[in-house]
């Protein structure tokens, strides 16, 4: 019990020490902890007796370098990235600029629904995914027979497994940057399009001198992001596809999680880890400095 | 293009994108009442020739699903109450109580965020490990007790208490408990539903690391159990559409009712994510 008279600099440090604590010694601890594994052998003869640990420096990260399935998860992980997140944006400054606009209807419920998808299970979507994009009985394929094209054998064709991947992962996240980009429209002040018409700026001049200048800050927080959430492609192969076929949906974080917790080799499944952090860390640096030339340009 | 044009297109354009976020959904609850097999024809029917609950039925008696319930409502309930516990206090600190090396430390919890929570699992798992904590409730919540996000929310949203209101309370002679419990805590109200609700709702949604820590069937999270039911049970689709529906269908209804303190969440959240 904290009686009256004690100071707010020592509250202070009262009300933050318990989640200080658990921060300090459930994550940073074990991320610190991690880079030291990397240099290890930890493997399963380690898990049983740490008296079996021995240090190997780079080896982990130099063997990973020469491990073909790593590389093809590496480009597997970056094929989901690099479509899957200008789609997923695509679709949601589509999505918000329809909610938007002056002459839409019910907008509450439509926004609802266009949301839905966002707050769902993400095992449980695969599951149902997995059904639609069924060669003979989905729904994906029998909407396409509709229009008159063949059936695609989704998931067990290595050229259409990740592009199906992508569009269950574009339906289930573009919701969330939508209401992002609602907001941001909302935000920008209407003498803005009354100055362009005025200036005689018609509907499409106005869209690119008013609505994307002002949207390009939030463009930017929401590609960030977006993109690091897509780096963490999971759940929806090892429901979907296991990695398959021929490894085509194999991400990294599958790869961690097969390396890790199926063969025991922590060592090398902290160094994918480790790799996988510097990946997303270059990659967002590298979407700051575009931002920043961006806005001086 | 005249404005009844537009409007068509417009509302045309938003039915379309409603439809297909929905169809899945919709068809996921139709097909979870259809007879086994009968989801395996073409072309796909849309709804069951007679409705049963027989795969519900299945589901809860034979694969051990209610089990599966119990402890996703237990541990997301579990999370909440924790994650609000830490984080309300930390929050609170982090706005409005000065003490040495706050901003600093602020900032090192927010440059924390660039770190996937992956990179800590695997050392995390050995930590549990040691501690006796796998294939334990507890080894599951320990990574959600506390997070910088929770924190950052109540931070921005406590900001706006007057410090005025503080101050009169310690000088009529209240203690920092006090002031905490009676003058700060009945003004969050709602950023503790909004917290409260992205809380239920990570914890519900979770899958990598209650996969990794709970390896006894009896202990498994929803979304563990139908990972590994839809892996041995490939050709029951109607048994794993009822699976989807009592995995998805709680999270559904939590954030219809609490559908604004969760999206002002979100926002609050880019602003400076």
């Amino acid at each position: 019990m904290i009686r009256r008279g004690l100071e707010p600099g020592r509250a202070g440090w009262l009300f933050v020490s318990p989640a200080l604590l658990v921060i300090g010694v459930f994550f940073f601890l074990p991320v610190l902890a991690a880079l030291i594994i990397s240099l290890t052998d930890f493997d399963i003869y380690a898990v049983a007796d740490t008296g079996n640990l021995r240090f190997v420096g780079l080896r982990n990260y130099l063997r990973l370098l020469e491990t073909p399935l790593f590389w093809k998860a590496l480009g597997n992980t970056l094929l989901f990235v690099v479509i899957g997140v200008p789609l997923s944006i695509a679709a949601s400054l589509g999505t918000a600029l329809l909610l938007n606009s002056a002459v839409a209807r019910l907008k509450g419920i439509f926004r609802t629904a266009l949301f839905a998808p966002v707050v769902t299970t993400l095992v449980a979507v695969a599951v149902i995914w997995k059904y639609l994009f069924h060669t003979s009985y989905g729904l994906v394929n029998y909407g396409l027979g509709l229009v008159g094209i063949d059936p695609v054998d989704w998931l067990g064709d290595p050229r259409w497994a990740m592009p199906a991947i992508i569009l269950l992962a574009v339906w289930k996240n573009f919701g969330y940057n939508m209401v992002i980009f609602l907001a941001a429209l909302q935000n920008i002040p209407g003498d803005l399009y009354e100055a362009a018409s005025i200036d005689g700026a018609n509907a499409r001049q106005q869209f690119r001198a008013v609505t994307i200048p002002s949207l390009a800050p939030t463009l930017t927080l929401v590609s960030i992001l977006t993109m690091a959430g897509y780096f963490q492609l999971f759940a929806e192969p090892y429901v979907m596809t296991q990695g398959g076929p021929l490894q085509s949906t194999t991400s990294v974080l599958y790869f961690m999680y097969e390396e890790g917790f199926k063969w025991w080799n922590l060592g090398a499944a902290s160094a994918v880890a480790f790799v996988l952090f510097l990946l997303m860390f270059a990659v967002t640096m590298v979407q700051f400095w575009l931002a920043r030339r961006w806005s001086r340009a | 293009m005249n404005r009844r044009g537009a409007t068509f297109l417009v509302n045309a354009g938003l039915l379309a994108a409603a439809a297909i976020t929905l169809c899945p959904l919709l068809w996921m609850v139709s097909v979870s009442f259809m007879a086994p097999g009968e989801a395996s024809s073409f072309p796909p029917p849309f709804l069951p020739e007679s409705a049963s609950l027989g795969n519900y039925r299945q589901l809860f008696a034979q694969t051990g699903m209610g089990r599966c319930f119990a402890n996703s409502l237990f541990l997301a309930t579990a999370a909440t109450v924790l994650a609000l516990l830490f984080n309300v206090t930390a929050g609170y600190a982090f706005a409005k109580l000065r003490f040495a090396g706050r901003e600093r430390i602020f900032r090192v919890l927010l440059g924390a965020l660039i770190i996937p929570a992956q990179v800590a699992m695997i050392p995390l798992f050995l930590l549990l490990k040691e501690m006796g904590l796998v294939n334990t409730y507890l080894g599951v919540l320990i990574p959600s007790m506390a997070n910088v996000f929770g924190i950052f929310l109540v931070r921005q949203y406590t900001m706006s208490i007057p410090d005025e209101l503080l101050e009169a309370a310690r000088v009529d002679g209240a203690g920092e408990m006090r002031v905490f419990v009676s003058i700060v805590l009945p003004t969050l109200g709602p950023i503790l539903v909004t917290l409260a609700i992205f809380t239920f709702l990570g914890s519900w949604n979770d899958f990598l690391w209650p996969l990794i820590v709970l390896t006894d069937d009896d202990l498994h999270t929803l979304p563990v159990a139908l990972a590994s039911l839809s892996r041995e049970h490939v050709q029951d689709n109607e048994l794993m559409m009822a699976g989807s529906v009592v995995t998805v269908l709680p999270v559904l209804v939590l954030f219809l009712v609490l559908q604004r303190y969760y999206i002002q969440g979100l926002l609050a959240g880019s602003v400076k994510g």
